[in-house]
């Protein structure tokens, strides 16, 4: 049992739920198509996309589409039908009320983050898009990595392009589908090619598409890795793999846990991981030893871990019951060279901890 | 046909997948054809159907170098043409299939051998494969799918590549191609939905694919980053003493 508290399913995935079970009855579901710069092709993609459904059958209509279109995508929107948008002195804004009569099947939105004119019934039209979901209409919609608020600061860090319009990265991790549309930077660059003729194509703007292009991976699998882990959950399949590195440091007051805590540290940034740590409570611990573990903890939290209490009388069983739970991929303990009576008596923890923990990589940090 | 000695090797594109039907072929072939039409000399040296009709309409209108046939127990098999491509010696050269091992009879035992081959005539060369078949992921692969990959490509192969593309699409998506019989033949369908395709495991594959590009991406950018530092220390020794920065 925790001390702490009982495990709680995160924000996103609380999201996901309620708009899952506010969406199944009607079955419809959102599809992201994400890219890490203009010109990598969304729009064609998402389109292409719904030309293909609308050939085989399905009732898809266009609610929004971008001001700027390449020939290709002109020649796919002409295949399609669209609901104008409402036009006001501010600004375009989907026709929520005209697509509801319509009442399709699908509906393509492009692009998802955008400000709905003053006076709209919702301020952003990614929340046009959760009522179109209510209302039991599938949305296939775009986002380029600069629109994730979360993600702003960063590609404005590499870009120096700044925007207001942003959608919140719960909504991506809520979605039921995303695709990531990757092409390599020169092919995107020349696909812009008409607004950066002035500029030319350079290292430089090679290199910073590259630093995004590995951002909008790292998300999209970000996203994958929550579809997965609510897939697990529904089928009550026992999760024993790991392709996100998760690294979980053991704290006992008389282990290395500095050390330890300073290679996961390492490792997390290297895989781009999660790095967790743990103490189980055992009774009678000095004062000096209660300070040390405080001391830990702090060092853990600094380092970016997220950390817990455990407790148990079965010190082994909880370590190896914590990282089932939370998919952990390498467990780092620390390791007394001197055997103690107890391990004599009782078997060495760590090789109890080996033999449960099949699967899982356990690292030994001698002291 | 060796080529003479100062001719720049040929560079590499790989597009890397999830599993079987994500479209890495189609992709390669969409792209070849917008080279094509930009008037690049772009050939397919090999090209391996599976009889699915989507691909198959694709390669229409591109020029396909004949494959090599080759007698092995009775039965023919066909293999890339390594030679003949050399002849034909084109500017990029599609490689369907690079994790692909040879019919005995064959030159070179590995696909990913001939593909060296090709690069080194400075023939650049655009290829697929899933991620899988990339040899240090192997372990991983059998520990989620519980499937054992044979044919596998050397990590340094991989790394050559200039550049990775991820071919991504959803599973439910690659689900629904398997079940309209777009990627495998109907009898083989049943099969795959039970075994490689099924449950959690295109997720995971998917989720380290996308990964795996992430860390091929990083592993390019830091290269480009230490050939300008190694750039940078020249520009500052060339500036004279006393110059304001």
């Amino acid at each position: 049992m925790r001390v702490s508290e009982l495990p709680r399913p995160s924000p996103e995935r609380l999201l996901k739920q309620v708009q899952a079970e506010e969406n199944k009855r009607w079955g419809a579901k959102l599809k992201i198509f994400l890219g890490y710069a203009p010109g990598v092709g969304k729009s064609y993609r998402m389109l292409d996309e719904a030309r293909r459904r609308h050939e085989r059958g399905e009732d898809v209509i266009v609610g929004a589409v971008q001001g700027q279109q390449s020939e290709e995508v002109q020649a796919l929107l002409q295949k399609l039908e669209m609901t104008p948008p409402l036009e006001t002195p501010e600004g375009q804004a989907i026709d929520i009320d005209a697509i509801l009569r319509r009442a399709p099947q699908v509906c393509i939105i492009d692009p998802l983050a955008a400000h709905n004119p003053p006076g709209s019934r919702n301020p952003y039209r990614w929340q046009d898009v959760q009522e179109l979901l209510r209302n039991g209409i599938s949305v296939l919609t775009s986002v380029n990595l600069l629109h994730v608020e979360e993600y702003k600061e960063k590609v404005q860090a590499i870009t120096g392009k700044d925007t207001t319009e942003t959608i919140p990265k719960s909504f991506l991790l809520a979605a039921d589908d995303i695709v990531i549309v990757d092409v390599p930077p020169d092919l995107c660059l020349s696909r812009q090619g008409e607004k950066l003729t002035s500029t030319g194509i350079s290292n430089s703007q090679e290199r910073k598409l590259s630093e995004l292009r590995e951002l909008a991976l790292l998300l999209t699998a970000e996203v994958v890795d929550a579809q997965l882990e609510t897939y697990v959950h529904a089928h009550g399949i026992e999760p024993v793999f790991g392709t996100h590195e998760r690294f979980l440091v053991c704290m006992t007051p008389r282990s290395n846990a500095l050390a330890m805590i300073e290679s996961g540290k390492r490792n997390k940034e290297r895989f781009q991981g999660d790095l967790h740590a743990v103490y189980v409570c055992e009774p009678g611990r000095s004062k000096r030893e209660r300070a040390t573990i405080r001391r830990y903890f702090d060092a853990a939290k600094k380092a970016g871990a997220a950390t817990e209490v455990l407790e148990s009388d079965d010190p082994i069983s909880a370590i190896v019951d914590f990282a089932r739970e939370n998919r952990i991929t390498q467990i780092f303990i620390g390791h007394s060279a001197h055997n103690s009576w107890r391990d004599r008596l009782f078997g060495d923890p760590v090789l109890r901890l080996i033999r449960a923990a099949e699967g899982i990589d356990v690292r030994v940090f001698p002291y | 046909m060796p080529a003479p000695v100062d001719t720049p090797r040929g560079s590499l594109k790989v597009y890397l997948g999830y599993a079987a039907g994500v479209g890495k072929t189609f992709q390669m072939l969409a792209d070849g054809h917008a080279a094509a039409q930009r008037g690049v000399d772009v050939v397919v040296a090999y090209f391996e159907p599976h009889t699915r009709p989507d691909t198959i309409g694709q390669a229409q209108g591109l020029e396909i170098v004949q494959h090599r046939k080759i007698e092995y127990r009775g039965k023919l098999f066909q293999e890339m043409d390594t030679e003949a491509v050399l002849r034909r010696k084109p500017q990029i050269a599609l490689v369907d299939e690079l994790a692909h091992t040879n019919v005995p009879g064959s030159e070179r035992t590995k696909r990913w051998e001939d593909v060296q081959v090709v690069l080194d005539a400075g023939i650049e060369v655009w290829t697929t494969m899933n991620v899988q078949h990339i040899e240090s992921l192997n372990d991983q692969i059998w520990q989620i799918t519980g499937i054992q990959v044979r044919e596998t490509v050397p990590d340094g192969i991989v790394r050559q590549a200039a550049e990775i593309v991820a071919v991504d699409v959803t599973p439910d998506a690659l689900l629904n191609r398997l079940k309209r019989g777009a990627v495998y033949k109907p009898e083989m369908v049943e099969k795959a939905l039970s075994g490689f395709f099924k449950g959690s495991n295109l997720g995971a594959l998917r989720e380290l694919t996308l990964r795996q590009a992430a860390h091929e991406v990083d592993l390019r950018q830091s290269a480009y980053d230490e050939t300008r530092a190694f750039q940078v220390p020249r520009i500052s020794e060339a500036r004279p003493s006393g110059t304001n920065r």
